[in-house]
């Protein structure tokens, strides 16, 4: 389980989460709701490692988190799909897709990963900035599941993605819910978030301002939509 | 001017060597900046010191040419690992222009000790007898050594870029070049590929200083001599561009050796007016990515 408690993290000057208490426990799918500016992507590098300046405890199965260079955290079996997906251009599809180091056993064998992700398989020898927007995002998460990593953490998966993608993306995400990966979902869609997240925490001005269980979604959607100004 | 083919032809071919030898050091200072956003103003100093580690390795140990190009490149290596952990890592989140003046300021230092130490006159290393004697090509004769200068200096350079863009760990290189913050992200110790990408880099330019040593003079100032006109070559070429450094440093050996047999009195200065032309017409250099 993923325990955030007090969190407070500064982009040089800019104070940007104040006191964040979350909680993603094993094996379920949490997401983080809100407006741009509210501190989602900010608490995503926290845990990662990626903030210079941050206060407050972050601890993943016991282990303090704030002391950990990024690529430590990541040895923790703790994997980024960052918002803007972050495919290296020098790099070619099937390069992107083998660059990160296995971390651990389990992760998914490049077999299993181009039978999820088609797509990606036929252009594997394309410079990886050459797909379109929707296969960067696959291969983005389809990066990380490879590695052995058990803690996903999406950044606004369907950001400017056409409709029939996010579907695509959505099976994807219940597949992977299936085989027990624990994720930590950002997103401002929140009807894409409804069908598979167990928990939603509301998150504005870089604090957590709400917590509902899955089946609390629905009669709370008036205050959801609010929040994220639709 | 008079054109005489075979002068012409023979001053190319050896051109060639001057051309590898830019080759290698370009290489390893793109590699370098590329990664490390660091201009390596201290990559003379570490072709001198090749030489001169394979000079000591000779005289105080009696290790001849063929393993010194194995053992000097690690020493030097070694050596990059130290200035890289000591010196250089706290540049990083600084102007480009601070990693130049320290590596500048390095680079005297470490000429001044060596002048100190062995002089500032030039020692001599034997060309190793299995490369004595010259080929006959029709035109000139050729030294064996010159010859296995050109074609080891192009072999070392295509390996080395071949493992740039062929491999895994060249992936690594490349996408910590693109983005160091997310490769550190997916669990890859980026600090110490930023160390031993500089390690390689220089490494790169001691096994060239090994290879130089038997045909130039050995001596303090041979690593700041060579490292003005490659400085101009990575200009030229464009700053970043891997295989783009090896073509210019090639071309402009030849360029340089089909000058000194057409108008000698220009050969040391036609690199510097490419140069200028190159950054009138095109800024970022033949090949290079940025600006």
């Amino acid at each position: 389980m993923l325990d955030i408690a007090d969190l407070d993290a500064w982009y040089g000057e800019s104070h940007v989460l104040h006191g964040l208490n979350m909680q993603v426990p094993d094996g379920k799918v949490v997401s983080l709701l809100g407006r741009n500016g509210a501190g989602k992507t900010t608490t995503m590098r926290t845990i990662m490692g990626l903030m210079g300046k941050v206060r407050g405890r972050l601890s993943y199965e016991g282990t303090d988190l704030l002391k950990l260079r990024p690529d430590q955290v990541a040895r923790k079996g703790i994997a980024l799909c960052p918002e803007d997906r972050a495919i290296f251009p020098s790099l070619s599809v099937h390069e992107n897709l083998m660059l990160p180091p296995i971390i651990a056993q389990g992760g998914m064998s490049v077999e299993h990963i181009y039978e999820l992700f088609p797509n990606i398989k036929e252009r594997s020898s394309s410079r990886g900035t050459q797909l379109s927007g929707g296969e960067q995002q696959m291969l983005a998460i389809a990066r990380i599941l490879r590695t052995g990593a058990k803690f996903l953490l999406l950044d606004e998966p369907t950001e400017g993605l056409a409709p029939v993608i996010v579907q695509q993306i959505s099976r994807t995400l219940a597949e992977i819910k299936e085989m027990g990966y624990t994720i930590l979902l950002v997103e401002q869609n929140a009807h894409f978030v409804q069908g598979i997240a167990d928990i939603h925490y509301l998150i504005e001005n870089g604090h957590i301002v709400d917590r509902l269980e899955a089946g609390e979604f629905e009669k709370n959607i008036a205050k959801v939509d609010k929040l994220l100004g639709l | 001017m008079d054109f005489n083919l075979n002068l012409i032809l023979g001053q190319m071919v050896l051109g060639l060597v001057n051309g590898a030898f830019y080759a290698i050091l370009s290489l390893g200072l793109s590699i370098i900046f590329g990664l490390l956003g660091v201009i390596n103003f201290a990559h003379g100093v570490f072709f001198m010191l090749g030489a001169f580690a394979a000079y000591m390795l000779s005289e105080v140990f009696g290790i001849g040419y063929w393993p010194a190009l194995i053992l000097v490149p690690l020493m030097i290596g070694a050596l990059g690992v130290v200035v890289e952990v000591t010196l250089i890592r706290s540049l990083y989140k600084l102007d480009h222009l601070y990693g130049l003046l320290l590596t500048l300021g390095l680079a005297f230092a470490i000429e001044g000790l060596i002048r100190i130490v062995f002089g500032p006159q030039g020692l001599p290393y034997s060309i190793p007898d299995s490369l004595r004697g010259a080929i006959n090509l029709g035109f000139m004769f050729l030294p064996y050594y010159r010859a296995w200068v050109v074609i080891a200096g192009i072999i070392l350079c295509l390996s080395v870029w071949l493992v740039i863009e062929r491999t895994p760990l060249g992936a690594k290189l490349r996408a910590a070049t693109d983005n160091p913050q997310m490769v550190q992200a997916f669990g890859i110790n980026v600090p110490v590929m930023l160390t031993l990408t500089y390690a390689a880099g220089v490494a790169l330019a001691g096994i060239g200083g090994v290879m130089a040593a038997p045909i130039m003079s050995v001596d303090p100032a041979m690593g700041t001599n060579i490292v003005i006109v490659v400085f101009a070559v990575v200009v030229i070429g464009g700053m970043g561009s891997i295989f783009g450094s090896i073509l210019t440093g090639l071309a402009l050996g030849l360029l340089e050796g089909f000058t000194k047999a057409v108008f000698a009195e220009a050969s040391s200065t036609v690199i510097f007016v490419v140069m200028v032309i190159v950054l009138i017409a095109r800024p970022r250099g033949l090949f290079g990515k940025m600006a």
